[in-house]
């Protein structure tokens, strides 16, 4: 199987005042093409500080990140936006939808960043596939929660990624709303044949998936596959 | 491995797409950004028009505005020379002797000080004598009669067929004057004009010594003729005979000038409503991309370079900026329509308004220019923000880049610059203006930081709730204190400086009705009439206050170098108008109040000395360039006099009297051809309408200057003038009004959130009211209060050192703008808030998120 996300020896700390927070240190793992993947830990373990590493959102003190085949340590920022524009969706806690822009044109946007001119044709079809067919036009401040997360999941899946990067995708919903969310985010990732990478505390969501990467204080503390 | 192609497929249509998708939904807000530059830019738009509107009508109307084609002027009779030079140009076509002089209404018992023009021949040729009866125009000169100022007709309730007495000649009024080419509206407010047939000045006995008399020629000149070239192969030699050539298009160059520096001023005030607008920009920009950098986060996380975030916003701001420039241009065409209406009177030619394409283009494009230039500083912000902030990191953001903040800032003081030069084509002036500009908004920002700081430093933790917490409004995290105190403060401190201008003005011009100081001014006394004069005065129980003896005279060598031979010298610096002048002097014996000894020592009594040592003053030894020791050769009246510069004197023109260029000591012109000039005070209107009766019956050759008509009159023009530059001041104020508005409104979100949390845990209406009503309270006073000190001290400094007068201050700033102002902001901060307190705390919150 191909390696689509590669992580070695990965290091990174903050300045917090006069000291060095190290949030992550010695990671190391790799996650399989179509494989769908967990990121499980409490509080402060510094998941979403891998997730965003993983994703070229952040520069690593030390340590190498390939991302589809992609050593992001020598891309400029501009390229590293470009790369996570072609190959990578993203789904956000609380949706991050821009309020400016209707959904269908909040599903649009990857697509027109590579200037896809059937966008739109493509962005209807995910809204449809999501039940959100006839709120195309509404404004994420008219969408529940739970319609605003269905249109972020349509996003994310837009640019046809081959990497799909969920940082708790139900954080913000209700234990229904969020169950119909991740079966909808699994059906999709079947369907469009892509891999997954989970953020989440919820040990329940990362049974769901075929690989647990547990983190405590930084490092791995677990890295098993499950019987998926 | 694969690398990433360099660039992202998304087209410049997909940032303009986006621009305007995000835009559309922030209509409210990028409405107000226009809404701050649209009256700078209408302001600027409609006083650049109406400039070139009025110079370009000056321009087409030339002619009428001289009545001929070119004129020959000189203040003595024409030589032979001069004659001989009118005779090649084929003649003249049309003749005018005038002079300033008292003529009286024997019906009305009235007297005006007025300007007599004796004309001969069918002047004027282009334009016309304007007058009631209309056909008095053509008829005045073969009926014998005279056409009075229409204005005067009006106040001294004068009718046709009434006579005026000039001298000593009495004429039937023809008909009422109202206009006559050539004439000044504001000098024909001193001296009215009186227009009679050529052949009666001599009759009236006033061409004596002393007398100032002007003598016009005026020609019709073949449609061919080349004016600058005849101008070039005459002028001199005319110059030699002490007489001028004035060509139609040179008068008006020189009179376009003339308004165009009134334009220039005027348009400099416009510029600083523009400047309070961008402003304005800068700050609701800054809070508009802070509240925008998720969405750039999230744009970049979805694969958005950092030029395209850039780009989206900018095209957003540029479009606002063009847009506001079109809406602000059409504006000031709409404005410029106003403009003959509030200078009625101050206007020398009927201003036809026309469209200006290049005042149309400059509005439009100061509009996305200054907009851009604003807006770029806050705009670089989201080239810096991290894609990370689009997760829950709450990563410090990267700090601004100094150079840029630096380049950009430079770059905005370059285009200020750069604009004020083209404005007032001086180097000196665009540099001070930019100077006192940067000084201005320093301090006034300077204080507001200190104004914060001091709070934080000082907080007075005793105090209530209520005033505590609004108070600590004016320094918490986005807090709008620096902005509001400087929309306030600017606009505060261009309306107080107005009034303290004004102020400063008419102090200058102002007489009290102090004892011994003279409000009428009697000229052109013969010697032999004083005596009878000072009878008269006396006669009415009033004092003769001064009794200064006048001698006319002209240089003719200045350093042992003959003045004709200095015309000819191109590299002589002295100024041509030293040359050229018939200097009027005087003698006396000692300084007087308005003068200083600078240099030299003063000489009260000449006595056998071959150099006679005079005084000069510094102005004239600076034309002249003149030291001490330097000799001068005077011509009087053809008696050649030598003198030394014996002492400069620094002389206060300002002071309503009489003061001089060269100054005699005793014992030297005593017997030379001379008048009077004796001065006295009259206490009031009545007795300087009698006194003025009786002089002019007995003394026809005198001329009667009262000081406080013509106080009122320079008082009228200035507020005349004052309220033009109110008008331009006027948009400073509702461009700060905006600012303001858009200030409240951009913090609006953020004040309703502290409030619904306030309501929530339980704080009333009236509380919440108190709180936001207290915080616009502090900064409308501090705001209003640190302008108007502010101006106060620069106007104290201008008293001091460029007017050197005592200044006492109108107290309207203080008590209408000082508490105007604050309630103004008050009023601006209570209604934008109201919100808040009608409805339910939720549906607040739910409706401003939305």
């Amino acid at each position: 199987m191909t390696k689509i996300l590669n992580v070695e020896n990965l290091e990174k700390s903050y300045d917090s005042g006069s000291k060095k927070l190290t949030i992550l240190k010695d990671i190391n793992f790799s996650v399989e093409a179509k494989e769908t993947f967990a990121i499980v830990g409490p509080s402060g373990s510094g998941k979403t500080t891998l997730l965003g590493l993983c994703a070229g959102l952040d520069q690593p003190d030390s340590g190498v990140v390939e991302l589809c085949g992609v050593q992001l340590n020598g891309l400029t920022e501009d390229e590293r936006a470009l790369l996570r524009n072609k190959k990578v969706g993203f789904i956000f806690q609380d949706f991050q939808l821009l309020p400016t822009l209707t959904a269908l044109e909040n599903v649009a946007v990857p697509l027109e960043l590579q200037g896809d001119k059937h966008a739109s044709k493509r962005a209807l079809e995910l809204l449809e596939k999501v039940g959100l067919k006839d709120r195309t036009h509404h404004y994420p401040s008219q969408l529940s929660g739970g319609e605003q997360q269905r249109v972020a999941l349509a996003r994310a899946f837009s640019n046809r990624p081959e990497i799909l990067i969920a940082d708790e995708p139900t954080g913000n919903l209700d234990a229904d709303t969020g169950e119909k969310v991740v079966k909808l985010l699994f059906d999709l990732n079947k369907e469009e044949g892509t891999t997954l990478v989970i953020v989440t505390h919820d040990i329940e969501l990362a049974q769901k998936t075929g690989h647990i990467l547990k983190l405590k204080g930084g490092q791995i503390i677990e890295n098993t596959k499950t019987a998926l | 491995m694969n690398q990433p192609k360099k660039f992202s497929g998304a087209t410049t249509v997909w940032l303009f797409k986006m621009a305007w998708r995000d835009g559309k939904a922030s209509f409210n807000k990028l409405g107000l950004f226009m809404a701050s530059i649209v009256l700078g830019i209408a302001a600027v738009v409609s006083i650049q028009s109406f400039s070139e509107n009025l110079k370009s009508n000056i321009a087409v109307q030339s002619k009428s505005l001289m009545g001929s084609d070119f004129k020959i002027d000189s203040n003595k009779a024409p030589n032979e020379v001069v004659m001989t030079i009118m005779d090649s140009l084929g003649g003249y076509n049309a003749r005018e002797i005038n002079f300033p002089s008292m003529a009286a209404f024997p019906n009305k018992e009235g007297t005006k000080f007025v300007q007599v023009r004796g004309i001969e021949g069918g002047f004027p040729f282009y334009g016309e004598l304007e007058t009631e009866p209309v056909n008095a125009a053509k008829t005045y000169q073969s009926n014998q009669s005279a056409l009075v100022d229409a204005t005067v007709m009006l106040q001294l309730n004068l009718k046709v067929g009434d006579s005026i007495k000039i001298g000593a000649i009495s004429l039937p009024i023809a008909g009422a004057l109202k206009s006559v080419p050539g004439s000044n509206a504001v000098f024909s407010t001193v001296a009215p004009p009186v227009v009679i047939p050529f052949e009666f000045i001599e009759a009236s006995g006033l061409v004596q010594t002393g007398s100032r008399l002007d003598y016009e020629f005026y020609f019709v000149a073949d449609p061919n003729t080349d004016l600058a070239a005849l101008n070039k192969s005459i002028g001199k030699r005319l110059d030699a005979e002490e007489a001028d050539l004035d060509i139609h298009t040179s008068t008006s160059q020189r009179l376009g000038r003339r308004y165009d520096n009134f334009g220039r001023f005027l348009n400099l005030v416009a510029f600083i409503a523009l400047l309070l607008g961008c402003v304005g920009i800068a700050s609701a920009i800054h809070i508009y991309i802070k509240e925008k950098l998720r969405s750039v986060a999230l744009l970049k996380c979805l694969g958005a370079t950092k030029r395209q975030t850039f780009l989206i916003y900018l095209i957003q701001i540029a479009v606002v900026g063009f847009l506001g420039g079109i809406i602000g241009s059409i504006l000031g065409i709409i404005l410029q329509q106003l403009f003959p209406v509030l200078l009625e009177g101050l206007l020398p030619v009927d201003v036809e308004i026309t469209l200006v394409p290049n005042a149309i283009f400059m509005g439009v494009l100061l509009g996305l220019f200054m907009s851009v230039l604003f807006a770029l500083y806050p705009l670089i912000g989201t080239l810096y923000i991290s894609p990370l902030q689009a997760l829950r990191i709450e990563e410090k953001s990267n700090p601004q880049s100094l150079k840029a903040g630096i380049f950009v800032l430079m770059g905005i003081f370059a285009f200020i610059f750069l604009f004020s030069y083209w404005l007032l084509k001086d180097l000196r002036y665009a540099l001070a203006f930019v100077v006192g500009l940067v000084i201005t908004f320093s301090i006034l920002a300077g204080i507001a930081h200190v104004f914060m700081k001091a709070i934080k430093r000082f907080f007075p933790y005793s105090w209530g709730f209520i005033p505590r917490t609004s108070l600590l409004n004016l320094y918490r995290p986005q807090n709008q204190t620096l902005i509001l105190v400087l929309a306030i403060g600017v606009g505060s401190f261009l309306i107080s400086t107005l009034y303290f201008s004004k102020d400063l003005l008419l102090v200058q011009a102002n007489m009290e009705a102090q004892e011994n100081t003279a409000n009428i001014i009697l000229l052109d006394v013969q010697t032999g009439q004083q005596e009878d004069v000072a009878k008269t005065i006396k006669a009415n129980n009033h004092q003769v206050i001064d009794n200064i003896p006048i001698v006319t005279m002209r240089m003719h060598s200045i350093g042992g170098k003959l003045v004709n031979a200095i015309k000819e010298d191109s590299t002589s610096t002295i100024n041509r108008w030293v040359l050229n002048h018939e200097f009027r002097t005087t003698y006396r014996d000692k300084l007087i109040d308005s003068e200083t000894l600078e240099q030299g020592e003063f000489t009260s009594k000449a006595d056998g000395l071959d150099a006679i040592p005079i005084s000069v003053s510094d102005n004239l030894s600076r034309d002249a360039k003149l030291e001490i020791g330097d000799e001068i050769v005077f011509n009087v009246q053809g008696v050649l006099i030598k003198t030394v510069v014996g002492s400069i004197r620094t002389v206060d023109w300002s002071r309503m009297q009489l003061n001089f260029t060269v100054l005699f000591p005793t014992g030297v012109l005593e017997s030379a051809p001379q008048f009077r000039v004796l001065t006295t005070q009259v206490p009031d209107e009545r007795a300087s309408a009698t006194l003025q009766q009786q002089l002019v019956s007995q003394f026809p050759n005198i001329s009667v200057l009262d000081l406080r008509q013509i106080l009122s009159v320079i008082e009228n023009l200035l507020n005349k003038i004052g309220w033009i530059i109110n008008f331009m001041a006027f948009f400073s104020i509702l461009t700060g009004i905006i600012v303001l508005l858009g200030a409240v409104r951009t913090s609006k979100h953020q004040r309703i959130k502290e409030s619904v949390l306030m309501r929530t845990i339980g704080a009333k209406s009236r509380q919440i009211l108190k709180m936001i009503a207290l915080e616009y309270i502090y900064l409308g006073i501090l705001g209003s209060l640190t302008g108007i000190i502010l101006s106060l001290v620069s106007s104290q400094l201008l008293a001091l050192w460029i007017f050197e007068t005592p200044f006492s201050p109108s107290v309207i700033p203080f008590v209408v703008l000082f508490p105007g102002i604050t309630i103004l902001v008050l009023v601006i901060g209570l209604t934008n808030n109201l919100s808040v307190i009608k409805k339910p705390p939720l549906q607040v919150l739910r409706r401003e998120t939305n």
